[in-house]
């Protein structure tokens, strides 16, 4: 076995591996930067790609579909195996009508009960992980409802399909259907319950998805509320609620109303809890709060494998157009929330993918 | 200072809102506990009386027999997610908390910024439709794993460059600052010192990001599609199945035998997340310390 003369060589030390690891230590802020930003393009580079995927693929639709779209609630993949019509130069099957009505009110609807439920319930958990509950069980439990945010939707649905709406439908509204009065805005509570899947099912469910956003956010806000300006509304003779509405929730209010928004976001998109237990009905507007109904992003996912049979194409590009609407309305609302968020606070908007 | 005259009567009246107040504190802790524990046993009671542990060594028949290769699938999806989503997201987090940033040090680099933002708001089912339709159907990809990688991977991107982002800046200054005193260049801090102390945040992140991942039924379904066989090797054109499509198909199949397979595959869920979520959780617990302004 022979020396090989640079390894004995004092003047250069240092093996192959030793002079790359020198080269990158040298040029390391360099290649940290420069992969740093390539990596950082890819989701602009995502992104477009997805929009312009959305839009190239929605444009026929758009032009066949018009404003009509927005109002009309027909959902008809036409004939799929007849003739074919030539509307401003797009092949539909004969007698293909498309309105998503009924989807924007169910994906507006079923987020409202969710926000609706969701709000108070979430601060009034807040306020109990805080101020109620000794430190030594407020963070297990706290740590509860951050993981509830982790549960898989499909769980959430499965258990919302099979387990809370029979019990609902059977022990809770038909209690609630009977006894309220018939005046104008309750009167929305009567009828007809089904049995379990629908508009308020979904609502329940898609409030108990959106819990753990608002609720762990709007902790961690109220543990930044110094104590000083609490315990001089007590010393000035406040009771904990009067503190708590005059002093702690003004205090961090545009904090809650960002994550609020941050989970109205998730709630609009939510897809598979909503397909098991929205009951997936196309083309009605449900006509009261227990009625099945669906959702634009139930649409999409319980439809896809239906339209991809139009020879067409059209019905799958109504669903791009679909997907489009959904895609601008939640991400307007998310941006919205980031930027409350980002003004009022320094901390991230932690929890979920929201 | 005047008297209230109305000091007494107004009491009792603040004095039943106190209660009614605290009625509603727990009242709303209650309703969020109660559902959730009755949601996680709810699924486990169902599936345990019925319990085999061949459904982990055997193969699936659609609505009967084992998962295995629904288990694979999805620990072959988090892995590729952890790989690629993982890659980008954390670089991605690096550049935007460590460069993308003015002299002033306030935050700068706003396209990427707001990209992250808009691809983070974006409805997952629409992701997966546009897997199906520009990847699957487009590129002539076919149900597989690389289409289905990639949709996840854009879903949880900026969810794992928010956490590394926030994860870096938690760095207390008098790290970076003592690793300037002491000579190092700019590059050299970050790695040995920077991204070092903030190493338990990133894993954290990219831990829930895997766990999302592994959670996730919408983008996939279009994307992944279904098969009774393991996962091959192959990227493209081999369908790869996955947990969560056994949970969403089989619940409403006529024969017991797929309601069992349902929720055999929802318990592997919930105990493959809530222990990732755990782990994850325990890290944060265990370097709290390092935080700047840590609670």
């Amino acid at each position: 076995m022979t020396i090989s003369p640079t390894s004995v060589d004092p003047t250069r030390r240092g093996s192959a591996p030793r002079r790359v690891g020198h080269f990158v230590r040298r040029h390391e802020e360099r290649v940290w930067r420069t992969s740093g930003r390539i990596a950082s393009l890819i989701p602009v580079a995502a992104l477009l790609f997805v929009v312009v995927v959305l839009a190239v693929k929605a444009w026929p639709a758009i032009k066949v579909n018009g404003f009509g779209f927005l109002t009309s609630t027909a959902w008809l993949p036409g004939n799929t195996y007849g003739g074919v019509e030539h509307v401003h130069g797009v092949m539909i099957p004969a007698g293909a009508r498309y309105g998503a009505w009924p989807l924007i009110a169910g994906t507006l609807q079923t987020s409202a009960i969710a926000i609706v439920i969701a709000l108070p319930i979430s601060i009034g958990t807040a306020f109990a992980l805080t101020e109620r509950l000794p430190r030594w069980i407020a963070q297990p439990v706290g740590f509860f409802v951050e993981i509830l945010a982790g549960i898989p939707s499909v769980l959430i649905g499965l258990w919302g399909v099979l387990v809370l709406g029979p019990f609902l439908a059977h022990d809770v509204y038909p209690i609630v259907a009977t006894h309220v009065p018939n005046i104008p805005v309750l009167r929305y509570f009567a009828g007809s319950v089904g049995y379990g899947e629908g508009l308020l099912t979904s609502g329940l469910v898609l409030g108990l998805m959106i819990v753990p956003i608002i609720a762990s956010t709007t902790r961690d806000l109220f543990l930044q509320v110094p104590p000083l300006p609490k315990e001089g509304a007590e010393a000035l003779g406040m009771t904990d609620a009067e503190v708590a509405r005059r002093v702690t929730i003004p205090w961090v209010r545009s904090g809650i109303i960002g994550a609020t928004v941050l989970g109205l976001g998730r709630a609009l998109g939510e897809t598979i809890a909503v397909a098991m237990v929205s009951g997936s009905v196309l083309g009605t507007v449900s006509p009261n709060i227990y009625g099945t109904m669906t959702t634009i992003a139930a649409t999409i996912v319980s439809q896809l494998d239906s339209a991809a049979t139009d020879g067409t194409g059209f019905a799958v590009a109504t669903l791009a157009e679909a997907g489009l609407l959904l895609a601008v309305i939640s991400i307007a609302v998310n941006l919205f929330a980031r930027a409350i968020i980002r003004r009022t606070s320094r901390m991230s908007a932690p929890v979920g993918r929201a | 200072m005047t008297v209230l005259p109305m000091g007494h009567p107004s009491t009792g009246w603040r004095r039943i809102k106190s209660m009614g107040f605290r009625f509603f504190t727990w009242g709303s802790l209650l309703f969020v506990v109660g559902p959730a524990l009755w949601l996680i046993v709810g699924v486990v009671v169902r599936a345990v009386p019925n319990w085999r542990w061949s459904v982990l060594t055997t193969l699936s028949q659609g609505t009967s027999g084992g998962l295995e290769n629904a288990i694979i699938g999805t620990v072959v999806l988090m892995f590729g997610v952890l790989v690629i989503a993982g890659t980008i997201g954390v670089l991605t987090g690096i550049h935007l908390s460590e460069f993308a940033v003015s002299r002033r040090g306030r935050p700068n680099g706003g396209t990427m910024r707001v990209a992250v933002d808009v691809l983070s708001g974006f409805p997952s089912i629409v992701l997966g439709y546009v897997g199906y339709v520009a990847l699957c159907v487009g590129l002539h990809w076919g149900f597989s794993l690389l289409p289905a990688l990639l949709i996840l991977s854009m879903m949880v991107v900026p969810y794992i460059a928010k956490s590394t982002e926030s994860a870096l800046r938690q760095v207390p200054t008098n790290y970076r600052e003592g690793a300037e005193a002491l000579g190092m260049s700019t590059g050299y801090a970050l790695r040995k010192v920077v991204v070092k102390s903030a190493l338990p945040g990133i894993v954290t992140g990219l831990l829930i990001a895997i766990s999302i991942a592994g959670g996730e039924t919408a983008p996939l379904l279009y994307t992944a599609g279904v098969t009774n066989n393991l996962p091959t090797w192959s990227l493209l054109h081999h369908p790869i199945s996955y947990l969560t499509y056994y949970v969403w198909t089989d619940w409403n199949q006529p024969s017991t035998e797929a309601h069992i397979v349902s929720f055999d595959a929802g318990l592997i869920l919930v105990v493959m997340i809530l222990a990732l979520l755990v782990v994850s959780r325990v890290i944060v617990a265990r370097t709290q310390r390092h935080a700047e302004g840590a609670r």
